[in-house]
């Protein structure tokens, strides 16, 4: 798209890294040096972005959601509290780490890695900017859902050797969870790459500057189901049943304390990360803003949209109840999956359309565009209120000891309230 | 130094021969099954190897196999384990020394 | 092929995927053997990589190691009183000369045949390719295996339910 340019040209870092790779090449290294350093240098700057990324983010969250639950939040550490994830930090670090002696040793100390590594592989295929992505696969989109399915093993691992029932019982509700949401993950991004005819996330980005339109105009259903899945693979509220202090104590993570509970947090904000960072990737554009990319760097572009997008889940956290986990379940069984596969249905008529009747993309586009919100508005909120119409006997039944206990104290005629 | 077919078909021949022997020799019928996907684990290499190093007209079919055999795998395997969920319930055990009514 | 890093690459792969096998069958807790036979899934995906085959390696990642795995670790969890202990029948003896028998014989046949090897270079990318074969040459199978799953979904639904008679005799 743009043509390579000097390695002082910040809007694509991958310029410099680029020069610095010529430059090895003409010291004379030999021909795997090359590879190896630009693995390494995307691999730190992943890594420190991310590291840096969750720190500001713990007291971003914090401070949010505080002010939208009227109330400060931390601003005692340090100025109104930006030093608040550096002592949570040293805290962690510094805290004993206690294991179970009936815990599984090895799986007990090998859970929170195997939660945290997959969070960050996610990472490698997304693309940063125009030639800032570690490795452009050509299967990009199944390479993200196959990562995020590693993370039922790890919640498992936690939740088995933790030796405690609740541990056990909130990883059996959390795999439950997460194999739910992961089938509307893949129907919905099953119709995303088939409008754009390559599961390469490069190849994405190209087509959405290239037609000038963002895909989470043309697919409102898919961003819907994607953001609501993706909200529940990340284990935030409102959908966090399986690891909240006030339901299950703190579900598959119980036991764990210390560093290894700081994995954990850490694996959390990471998912939140890369589930926003599909989500820009796939539906907002990624790196391109319709050509101010020109003189805004591609990579800040994006970092903004991601921080945009994550923020859009801390909202939901302050402001949403938590659901239970049959309501979860339900609502993906029975609503988002038949949405998400006649949403995979009308995308495929609407491609086969297009090609068909020849349509150039100007009109076929806004067509599209039009149609699938309507699609959208009227399926989201007919299924809704139909699911709603077929449990007309939910009538609230107070508890029988509330029954009792009124009537003993405040008469018969008190009991069948 | 290299890699050849050789390689890839003998990792598949060992592979085998050990979910063979999970197969044949564990007691608990989980076991069985772990040996059972690992055997498929080797006859996909193999195909892949196939795929990529055999000469033939339309090379990519080896793939397609592969992907096929990956389905069946899965399906068996869930009616596998819920024959062995059900079994637990009626027998109270899955340890296949001593579901032998069939035995004469 | 002969570059450095698909042999390096081979043969550490290899010796994990052979490795976690063999502490699939030696190892003397149930859990931990499925863990490493999730290693072992994981190393196979790689060998696929080596060759070049990079959706089959995603799918066996995502279906291997994301959905079989958790079923059989709900199997285990869901059979309390069975063996985890990972012992062996008394048949195993017979059960190791034959797999010894079984694993040379493939091994013999798979060196001593002359196959024909192309020099072809690697795929560039198969995902499209496939899906071209799969809707084109293979569609019956695709089908088939498509009413398969079907049958398999509704086959283990049912057999797993219930039943309102026998859970309330055993309570």
């Amino acid at each position: 798209m743009r043509l390579e340019a000097d390695w002082y040209d910040f809007r694509d870092l991958g310029n410099t890294v680029g020069a610095l790779l010529e430059q090895i090449d003409d010291w004379g290294a030999p021909d795997w040096v090359p590879y190896v350093v630009s693995g390494l240098i995307g691999v730190l700057a992943i890594l420190l972005w991310g590291v840096l990324s969750v720190l500001a983010f713990i007291w971003i969250e914090r401070r949010v959601v505080g002010l939208m639950q009227n109330r400060i939040g931390p601003n005692r550490v340090g100025p109104s509290g930006l030093l608040q994830p550096v002592a949570d930090a040293l805290k962690l670090v510094l805290k004993e780490p206690i294991t179970s002696r009936e815990a599984d040793t090895i799986l007990f100390w090998l859970a929170p890695i195997v939660v945290f590594i997959p969070t960050l592989v996610v990472f490698a295929v997304i693309p940063f900017g125009e030639r800032m992505v570690l490795a452009d696969l050509n299967v990009g989109v199944l390479f993200l859902i196959a990562i995020g399915s590693i993370n039922t093993i790890a919640v498992f691992m936690a939740g088995w050797s933790s030796n405690n029932k609740y541990a056990l019982m909130g990883a059996m509700r959390t795999i439950a969870m997460l194999i739910s949401y992961e089938l509307i993950q893949v129907l919905v991004l099953l119709a995303a790459v088939l409008f754009v005819g390559s599961m390469r996330l490069g190849d994405i980005v190209a087509w959405q500057a290239d037609y000038g339109v963002w895909l989470l105009f043309l697919q409102p259903l898919g961003l819907l189901g994607y953001v609501i899945a993706g909200a529940v693979e990340m284990n935030r509220s409102p959908t966090d049943i399986a690891e909240a202090e006030s339901e299950i104590v703190a579900g598959y993570h119980t036991e764990y304390g210390g560093i290894k509970f700081g994995f954990f947090y850490q694996a959390e904000y990471l998912a939140g990360f890369a589930i926003a960072a599909v989500i820009v990737t796939l539906y907002m554009g990624g790196w391109t803003l319709w050509g101010a990319e020109e003189w805004v760097p591609g990579w800040l572009i994006f970092l903004a949209k991601l921080y945009g997008v994550f923020f859009i889940y801390i909202w939901a956290r302050g402001t949403l109840p938590r659901l239970r986990i049959d309501q979860l379940m339900a609502f993906a069984w029975k609503f988002l999956l038949p949405l998400a596969l006649v949403n995979v249905m009308v995308v495929g008529g609407e491609m086969l359309l297009w090609q068909e009747a020849e349509l150039s993309s100007g009109q076929a586009l806004p067509l599209f565009g039009v149609v699938n919100f309507a699609l959208a508005l009227a399926l989201a909120g007919g299924w809704a209120w139909f699911l709603g119409q077929l449990r007309p006997d939910r009538v609230a039944h107070r508890a029988i000891l509330t029954q009792k206990v009124g009537a003993i104290y405040y008469g018969e005629a008190a009991a069948d309230l | 130094m290299s890699v050849d077919l050789e390689h890839y078909l003998l990792l598949g021949a060992i592979l085998f021969g050990i979910g063979l022997y999970l197969a044949l020799a564990k007691r608990n019928l989980v076991g069985v099954l772990m040996g059972i996907e690992l055997m498929f684990n080797a006859v996909n290499l193999t195909f892949v190897a196939f795929s990529r190093f055999v000469e033939s007209p339309n090379p990519v079919d080896g793939q397609v196999f592969v992907v096929f055999v990956i389905t069946v795998a899965a399906a068996e395997a869930a009616t596998a384990l819920a024959l062995a969920v059900l079994l637990y319930r009626v027998r109270d055990t899955i340890d296949v020394d001593r579901i032998d009514l069939l035995k004469w | 092929m002969d570059d450095t890093g698909t042999v390096i690459a081979f043969w550490m792969l290899a010796a994990i995927t052979v490795g976690a096998a063999l502490m699939v069958v030696m190892v003397r807790n149930l859990i931990r053997a499925v863990i490493f036979l999730i290693l072992s899934f994981v190393g196979v995906a790689g060998l696929y990589i080596t060759l070049s085959a990079d959706f089959v390696a995603v799918t066996q990642i995502l279906i291997y190691a994301g959905a079989v795995s958790v079923l059989m670790l709900f199997a285990i969890v869901l059979t309390p009183r069975g063996d985890r202990g990972n012992q062996e029948t008394f048949l195993r003896l017979p059960a190791l000369l034959l797999a010894l028998l079984v694993a040379f014989t493939l091994g013999y046949v798979a060196i001593d045949t002359e196959w024909a090897i192309s020099d072809r270079e690697g795929f560039e990318e198969t995902a499209s390719v496939i899906g071209e074969a799969l809707l084109d040459k293979y569609v019956l199978p695709f089908e088939i295996a498509s009413v398969l799953l079907l049958v398999a979904m509704l086959g283990a639904i049912v057999i797993v339910r219930p039943e309102s008679g026998v859970d309330e005799a055993r309570e």
